[in-house]
């Protein structure tokens, strides 16, 4: 089983950022390096994915079929982000409901029609919205410091503080987080429509490890 | 027991095993409800959790039916609204095959039937459905997630049902009091409307302090002849 770690979300004065590193594990072995865990679905959304990557993958494949469709269809009607959380909420409740689940959670987060949308699913059925959501181990290390820098900030948060704040929170969960990568992509959704950075490393300093002596008390 | 595994001693070999799961989990949460003469009060806490972590501080589990009813919902947030999902598509169907609409009593049977019919994989629901019957009176409904439903004047259930249930039961009931005086204090199970919207958001207040599922913001939900109306109070946000 092929595995991702933690996703980050978040909403900004303009929109929604999100944010995950590109590594995929095999177990404990860091296996591939490369995956892009944050992809775009359609024109106005994002889909971030933790747990197991081959469902991510089947999960892909379901969106895409049913953006095929919706082009055909021609009707003036394309799927939303609420359309797609929507969806994926039927589809990963269905499958626990046949006790046979797509072992992921995921974050959906979008920008159309001049709102924001942030939710979450995950391989129970489970779904919510909020303005900030992490998955995995995330939930832990990282849901406590979007929420202070968040909550109630929503609409005065600017794009360079969103996007300092989820590198930092990734920053914290790289040093923390055995499963994690110093190779990350932020991605956004805005009024501009949806984007995916380029994977980048992520800056940290290890030279405190040089002192520490025994198991690292005192 | 016999069995027909092979050796379950430690070895070289690996039985290869699966990664748990488990379809269920419990969100947290608490809901009330009180009836009076010609009113019912439906109230629900907003928080959604799993495990110590807060989900989200606004996921609501109280919802109005179209005909004039209040459920709410608590235990598993996604089968609550799976099962809210199903049972306003059969109000709905019920409307057009029947032309009229779904009394309270018919879908309290209807509730208990749906929960029933999935006896054998459970909604993980506690529900407490809300309204007013032909002669006006307020009535609450209250479940247990495989369908047993009791008739009564109020009900709460949850995370923090254990907490509120006894104050209902002294303040509404007037249970072990009598000594009480039916002028000043009503009937029992009969407390005026004001009376009521008070015992309901001092109960929502005291188990925010106790249980750590509930809190946020409180939805209460108010059902008179006239319709619905909704009020949402804060709680505390810790």
């Amino acid at each position: 089983m092929v595995t991702g770690t933690s996703v980050l979300g978040i909403k900004y004065k303009d929109g929604i950022m999100m944010a995950a590193d590109t590594l995929a594990s095999y177990g404990s072995l860091a296996r591939f390096r490369d995956v892009q865990r944050i992809v775009p679905v359609g024109e106005h959304t994002l889909l971030g994915a933790s747990g197991e990557m081959s469902d991510f993958a089947y999960i892909q494949e379901q969106l895409d079929k049913l953006l095929v469709a919706d082009h055909l269809a021609a009707d003036g009607h394309t799927a939303g982000p609420h359309f797609i959380w929507q969806y994926l909420s039927r589809l990963m409740y269905a499958r626990r409901s046949r006790v046979n689940p797509l072992w992921n959670s995921l974050i959906v987060g979008g920008f159309r029609d001049g709102k924001r949308f942030l939710g979450f699913v995950d391989l129970q059925g489970t779904t919510y919205e909020a303005s900030t959501i992490a998955t995995g181990f995330g939930a832990y290390l990282g849901q406590p410091l979007l929420r202070k820098a968040v909550e109630g900030k929503e609409d005065t948060l600017t794009k360079e503080e969103a996007h300092k704040l989820l590198v930092d929170t990734l920053r914290v969960l790289y040093y923390r987080d055995a499963r994690s990568l110093d190779k990350i992509q932020i991605a956004t959704a805005d009024a501009s429509g949806v984007s995916v950075s380029e994977p980048f490393k992520l800056d940290s300093d290890w030279s405190f490890g040089a002192d520490i002596r025994g198991y690292g008390a005192l | 027991m016999l069995s027909a595994a092979g050796p379950t001693h430690a070895g070289p070999v690996r039985i290869p095993m699966e990664h748990g799961f488990s379809p269920y989990t419990d969100n947290g949460g608490t809901t009330l409800a009180i009836a009076g003469d010609d009113y019912v009060i439906v109230a629900g806490d907003t928080r959604q959790s799993e495990g110590y972590s807060i989900n989200t501080r606004y996921c609501p589990k109280v919802f109005k039916l179209d005909n004039n009813c209040v459920l709410a919902t608590g235990g598993m947030a996604a089968d609550g609204q799976n099962l809210v999902r199903r049972l306003k598509q059969s109000i709905e169907q019920y409307h057009h095959v029947h032309a009229k609409t779904m009394s309270p009593s018919a879908l309290a049977q209807l509730l208990s039937v749906v929960l029933y019919g999935k006896r054998h994989f459970p909604y993980f629901v506690w529900n407490t459905l809300g309204g007013l019957d032909a002669d006006g009176s307020g009535w609450v409904y209250s479940y247990d997630p495989v369908g047993n439903v009791e008739k009564r004047k109020w009900a709460c259930a949850g995370s923090a049902g254990h907490l509120i249930m006894p104050f209902l039961d002294a303040k509404i009931g007037h249970h072990h009091q009598s000594q009480i005086d039916a002028k000043t204090e009503g009937k029992p199970g009969s407390v005026p409307f004001d009376t009521a919207m008070k015992y309901t958001k001092d109960a929502f207040t005291s188990a925010t302090e106790r249980d750590i599922y509930t809190g946020d913001l409180l939805e209460i939900f108010v059902i008179r002849k006239s319709g619905v109306t909704v009020e949402q109070i804060p709680l505390k946000r810790d």
